[in-house]
């Protein structure tokens, strides 16, 4: 049986609360054990000095494009990149085309990962037919099929009587219901965050209010029905504090918060830079500086990409035509690493909110280092120098921000299921 | 200094729009002539690149760059030459194999102009993007001002209208604030922007606050079909509420000057005869636009090596 031994990492498991330098051994693509000066006989040796191992990071908000728009990115891109950006599991949100509200296309999809991606790929099922907001898909054949969640994510379901009885159904099915929250009437034309960038821009504003007002619908009906109510990219303080004092009422609510929301404000947008276009839109500094605290004590459980390919064709227009999102996977250790250095978060909590933290919320067995489970495994360099350029990473598009930016931090390694996918130097390791 | 483009008054300094008037002056004075036209800019290409429609902007440019002896070649939307599905910056860089000197541009989103002068070589002027910049209508309200009072700094400056969705009221607002003078913006709430105090300016939420002691008054059109927008609800209550006639204008200084940068809605955002009459100087506007243009094509595009001679003095 293969054995490899990782050694002299630092290795952070938010499962065990283990943060010390010490070994990993793997045997037979599981984790074997954990320990102090594993012996390294009959073993292939990973030298993880100066590195930190962590279980294989977990993305739950990802679009992989396939089926329908490969030209923007497809499961064997979105893959590689994912792992080049050190995520061993993501899970891809259903706005496809045709659009995954039928067992067929989760079958597709699920085919398609297990045959071109290095990344181990969960889909999310909408959670109304064709993202229309109307009627509901069929949840117990998607799960059966194999979808984690159900998520009109890209859209809100505008109509509260459908919300709720999605909320209702779902919790019989035992899936939690992720919502893109903007109250669509309030956002408008709006292409930027409401405030003082829009004002001087000129660009419509989409108001703050629009996300905290529809978390606020969402989490009372998440009290109504019992369900799991998970809140897609959180950008607002309103809306943190809303999760935050739900959560304390006892409402089954969790959160993520993507690295750009944590890292830029609108003023990104000021030279009209479509790059910095998302859904919701960045925010005012006060506003990431609210994410970045309920990140930091727990209201917001994970960090997700929200990886929006689009091509540069698509980007490269009118401000207020270009489609909001940018690709995220490459870029998310480096940029949410800041918030370690800034001393925000330790590195122990950050990981948790990358690994264990979205497993729980997808219902999955991966993100940790448990002796017995599979053998997926991150290593990064917290303090590696380099220049990101898109167009030297795995996805199929380019739209980031960072793009010719300094990035401190990297991804060196990735196993999944004990085999080495990716390395720093030789870059993806299979077909 | 004014850089390579002119793309918004939030770019320049006082000392930037001083000079762009100063200049202004000279070519006023080719308007003057019996023959008003000067060598200044003969071989150099224009190129009016408009992809929303504006008989007034693009005629104005168009006679400026002729006055100084410029051939002046006008694209429009309108026009098969930019089809829908040909990119902004494609048309722009078919427009730049054509090596012109110049290329103003119109647009109905903000930041547009940008992204072309990005994309460019030749130099860009901005001819007024979405609600973002208007910089020459500016400009020439600026020279407009600055030739009726004589000076500008300690004017006091009411705008009157959609702020929310006016280029001209933005570009006006940095343009007045850089030289000195008050700036009081008055409009239903609905069409004020969020924040707007931070661009330097006071909120009104009457037009009796507003002109209170003004020296200058710039009513802006009101765009009849943002009423689909609900910003306000009917003609007749904007009229009566934020409509300028002379029973309001009592409350201005008494040499207060009205300024509009047209076309009026007569009876609507101005009464008819004071569209037509002082104090409104809407036509002076308009006569300054040409000269102020033919200063900031002369600026632009006479900075390119070739020879030029300077404007008559
Ligand atoms: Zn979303």
């Amino acid at each position: 049986m293969k054995r490899v031994l990782i050694q002299g990492g630092r290795v952070l498991d938010p499962q065990s609360g283990r943060d010390e330098v010490c070994d990993v051994l793997v045997e037979g693509g599981k984790i074997a054990a954990v320990d102090r000066e594993i012996a390294a006989e009959g073993c292939e040796v990973i030298d993880a000095g100066g590195c930190w191992v962590t279980p294989g990071l977990i993305d739950l908000h990802t679009h992989l494009r396939e089926p329908g728009q490969e030209y923007k990115e497809d499961i064997a891109s979105g893959g590689r990149s994912a792992v080049a950006g050190g995520f061993t599991t993501v899970a891809c949100m259903a706005n496809t085309h045709p659009v995954n509200d039928d067992p067929s296309v989760t079958d597709y999809i699920l085919d398609r990962a297990l045959h071109d991606s290095p990344a181990r790929v969960f889909p999310i099922a909408a959670a109304t037919q064709g993202l229309k907001g109307e009627l509901m898909t069929e949840m117990h054949a998607l799960v059966a099929a194999g979808a984690v969640a159900f998520s009109d994510d890209g859209k809100t379901i505008m109509d509260a009587g459908v919300m709720r009885r999605v909320l209702d159904y779902a919790h019989g099915v035992g899936r939690p219901v992720i919502v893109h929250a903007e109250d669509c009437t309030l956002v408008g034309e709006g292409v930027v965050n409401e405030g003082l960038v829009s004002t001087r821009l000129g660009l419509p504003g989409n108001p703050a209010t629009a996300e905290v007002i529809q978390v606020a619908r969402d989490l009372h009906l998440a009290e109504l029905t019992g369900c799991h109510l998970h809140v897609a990219h959180v950008s607002t303080a309103g809306a943190v504090d809303l999760i935050r004092a739900a959560r304390d009422r006892g409402i089954f609510v969790t959160a993520e918060v993507t690295p750009h929301h944590l890292a830029l404000t609108d003023e990104a947008t000021l030279n009209f830079d479509t790059n910095a276009k998302m859904a919701p839109p960045l925010r005012s500094a006060e506003d990431r500086d609210a994410c970045r605290r309920g990140l930091a004590d727990g209201t917001l459980d994970a960090v997700a990409t929200d990886h929006a390919p689009h091509a540069v064709q698509e980007k490269d227009v009118e401000f207020t035509k270009a489609p909001p999102g940018i690709i995220g996977f490459e870029t998310a250790i480096p940029v949410v690493l800041d918030l370690v250095r800034e001393g925000i978060l330790s590195p122990l909590e950050l990981i948790r909110r990358m690994t264990i933290n979205p497993a729980r919320i997808l219902h999955l067995e991966y993100g940790t280092l448990t002796p017995g489970v599979p053998a997926d495994i991150t290593l990064i360099d917290p303090e590696k120098s380099w220049v990101y350029d898109p167009a030297k990473g795995y996805s199929k598009s380019r739209n980031s921000p960072w793009t010719g930016k300094p990035m401190q931090g990297r991804v060196v390694s990735v196993l999944v299921g004990g085999e080495p996918v990716y390395d720093v130097e030789r870059g993806i390791l299979t077909p | 200094m004014i850089g390579r483009d002119l793309l918004a008054i939030s770019d320049l300094t006082a000392e930037d729009l001083w000079k762009i008037l100063e200049t202004a002056e000279h070519m006023q004075e080719v308007g003057r002539r019996d023959i008003k036209k000067v060598p200044t800019l003969r071989g150099r290409t224009i190129i009016n690149l408009f992809f929303e429609s504006s008989t007034r902007t693009r005629t104005s440019f168009e006679i400026a760059g002729k006055r100084l002896s410029a051939d002046v070649v006008n694209f429009s939307s309108s026009g098969s030459s930019l089809s829908k599905d040909e990119s902004i910056l494609d048309t722009a860089l078919t427009l730049e194999a054509m090596a012109p000197d110049v290329v103003v541009v119109r647009h109905g989103v903000a930041g547009v102009p940008r992204r072309i002068a990005d994309a460019l070589d030749a130099p860009v002027i901005n001819a007024g993007d979405g609600a973002h910049e208007h910089p020459t209508q500016a400009l020439l309200d600026l020279f407009t001002v600055y030739q009726e009072k004589g000076h500008l700094e300690g004017l006091s400056v009411a705008i009157v209208g959609d702020i929310l969705n006016s280029r001209v009221a933005r570009s006006n607002i940095h343009a007045f604030t850089k030289m000195g003078a008050e700036v009081r913006v008055a409009a239903p709430p609905t069409m004020l922007p969020v924040g707007v105090e931070s661009l330097g300016v006071k909120p009104c939420t009457s037009l009796r606050e507003a002109v209170d002691g003004v020296d200058v008054v710039m009513v802006l059109r009101i765009q009849l079909e943002r009423l689909s927008g609900a910003l306000f609800p009917s003609v007749r209550e904007y009229a009566a509420t934020f409509g300028l006639d002379r029973e309001k204008l009592r409350y201005a200084k008494d040499d207060v000057i009205v300024m509009h940068p047209g076309p009026v809605n007569r009876g609507v955002e101005l009464a008819p005869d004071l569209a037509d009459h002082r104090p409104s100087v809407i036509l002076e506007q308009v006569r300054n636009g040409v000269a102020l243009r033919m200063a900031v094509l002369y600026l632009i595009a006479g900075r390119a090596p070739a020879p030029i001679a300077e404007p008559k003095q």
